[in-house]
């Protein structure tokens, strides 16, 4: 295992649970926007439910939900499938923490759609999926990049549900934040200092780039809704 | 090509209750702001489901609540034209208009069609503008090519010149008529401006609380509104309380006066009206229908004058009237030369009589 294993696991780890949450969030946050069902108050309650609960608190709920010793753990190891302190686990925990904060980005960007915009598309027979992508999602751009920015970054500095449910094995499910507290804890303190730096540059990098990516579209809306 | 609409919903405040039925039309709907009529575009185009009832448009029908039948939006071929125009801001104005095409549709094809309604809505040098580079009138011209371009049936109008400039709003009307002559089916144009309706329909459905208060030809509605609500909202502003004094004589009770008709009169009558420019200055002394009005104050316009007359002699700064009379600035210095009392002739061939 090289010396920068942790920076390859934050990388990888963060993306993957960015892009889960990307498509999940969006789909999720665009029916929520529109619903005006009963059961409103208690399903967006519990969509932002991770994001208020201590992160040690939803590490064990999802060990509830898939260590070996419970039914769905148990059922997947059934098939073979085992994902308790696997890499797979700090994508599920970064991907659950990270959730709410796309969500509830992306239900306020798209209720600030004009509905009218989305009815008329309605009435000219376009399909909902063609809406969804190629009207909402663009209007609604701003608001989706910056969710996305946010669940990246608290991907990346997920500690408290990863340790839970990943451990700290080096090469494997040891991230960033995890070799940090390591680090201290062994007294490393240069080695500490190494990955804090790291993890500012990564941050940065990406909050810059975003900003860039999405200026034309913040661009394009907010002409459209000025006047 | 008609649709036939009757439908209930329950709305705050009020509950929607229309029934009415039109063929190959520009149908008017008149009412105030909160009367229901944009609500009753909204359940045809299937924005908002009805309580109960039934819309069938040319044979097909998009709503039964007895049999739930409810087609989704996209499948009613309804045109909508949104208050707002409701253009896509992230598309340009080409993009806007074939963004309805069917993907199954040659690019050919596509494209000729865009081209044809950019040409027949005057957009030619648009194409590659955003709605936000565009004027109002623009913008509703591209709103309206995007709806025609999917060849609906049924055409609907949410108030669409109500975002737009007073000086531009006439020659919008004129514009809307020339583009409408094009379109073959139906379409219903929902508006609170009485004007705008007269213009551009030929019957209208005058719509108050939730339900239709009077519906017909737009020169029976408007010359001879049926109701009092009628009368009010085509613009009546002389309204009496009335009965029947004699068979061919109607007692105005708020006025105080009588008018006397050349014919009986049929039924009961409740109230009566005069529009404000009806009335008539007369020369004669002791003429039939000719009253004694003094003069309570007047209120100028631009190119008009409105006289708040009143038929018993006012008492010292009293400001109440009876009756306005609505006429031009250079008539006004003739009239306003005779000596008080003015007297005011109520021509019975012009009084709305209301049952």
């Amino acid at each position: 295992m090289s010396e920068y294993s942790p920076l390859w696991i934050s990388i990888k780890t963060s993306i993957t649970a960015t892009v889960i949450v990307f498509f999940i969030g969006i789909y999720v946050a665009w029916f929520m926007a529109s619903y005006k069902g009963r059961a409103r108050g208690l399903l967006d309650g519990i969509l932002t439910l991770p994001m208020v609960l201590p992160p040690t608190v939803v590490g064990f709920i999802l060990l509830l939900i898939i260590g070996k010793n419970y039914p769905i753990g148990k059922l997947l190891s059934g098939f073979g499938i085992n994902l308790i302190f696997t890499w797979f686990a700090t994508v599920i925990a970064a991907t659950v923490v990270a959730f709410p904060l796309m969500y509830r980005t992306c239900v306020g960007a798209f209720s600030q759609i004009d509905v009218n915009v989305i009815n008329a598309a309605r009435t000219l027979g376009v399909s909902e999926w063609k809406i969804f992508w190629k009207v909402a999602v663009p209007l609604a751009w701003p608001g989706i990049a910056a969710g996305t920015v946010l669940a990246f970054a608290r991907a990346l500095g997920e500690f408290g549900a990863t340790i839970m449910i990943a451990g700290s094995i080096p090469g494997e499910t040891q991230t960033i934040p995890i070799a940090i507290y390591f680090a201290v804890v062994a007294g490393e303190t240069g080695n500490a200092i190494k990955w804090v730096i790291l993890i500012f540059i990564i941050s940065l990098t990406v909050m810059i780039v975003s900003d860039k990516w999405s200026q034309k579209q913040m661009f394009l809306v907010s002409s459209a809704r000025r006047k | 090509m008609s649709l036939e609409v009757n439908i209930t919903k329950k709305l705050p405040g009020f509950e929607l209750k229309v029934d009415f039925k039109v063929d190959n039309d520009i149908l008017g709907f008149l009412g105030a702001s909160g009367s229901g009529k944009s609500m009753t575009l909204r359940c045809i185009a299937g924005i908002v489901t009805p309580d109960s009832g039934r819309i069938v448009l040319n044979g097909h029908v998009l709503f039964d609540s007895t049999s739930k039948i409810n087609v989704p939006i996209r499948k009613r071929k309804v045109g909508f034209l949104f208050q707002n125009y409701a253009l896509f801001p992230n598309m340009t104005v080409e993009q806007n208009i074939g963004f309805g095409l069917i993907k199954s549709m040659s690019k050919v094809e596509k494209d000729h069609r865009i081209k044809k309604k950019i040409i027949d809505l005057q957009l030619a040098g648009m194409e590659k503008r955003y709605p936000y580079q565009l004027s109002g009138g623009q913008q509703q011209r591209v709103a309206l090519a995007r709806a025609l371009v999917v060849d609906p049936e049924i055409l609907l109008l949410d108030e669409p010149f109500s975002a737009l400039d007073e000086h531009l709003r006439n020659s919008m009307i004129v514009r809307l008529m020339e583009d409408l002559k094009e379109f073959k089916g139906t379409s219903i144009f929902v508006t609170h401006n009485m004007e705008e309706a007269y213009q551009l329909c030929n019957n209208i459905i005058i719509i108050a609380g939730g339900s239709i208060d009077a519906m017909g030809h737009k020169d029976a509605i408007f010359n001879n509104p049926p109701t009092l609500y009628s009368a009010k909202l085509t613009g009546c502003k002389n309204i009496s309380k009335a009965r029947k004094a004699a068979p061919n004589i109607i007692e105005a009770v708020d006025w105080g006066c009588r008018i006397t008709f050349k014919c009986e009169i049929e039924g009961d009558i409740t109230y009566i009206g005069i529009r404000a420019h009806y009335l008539e200055i007369s020369e004669e002394y002791e003429a039939i229908n000719t009253f004694n009005c003094w003069v309570v104050f007047t209120s100028e316009a631009l190119f008009r004058i409105k006289v708040y007359l009143k038929f018993s002699e006012p008492i010292g700064d009293e400001k109440k009237y009876h009756i306005m009379w609505d006429i031009s600035k250079e008539e006004w210095d003739l009239v306003k030369q005779n000596p008080l009392p003015l007297k005011i002739r109520i021509n019975p061939e012009k009084v709305i009589q209301i049952k």
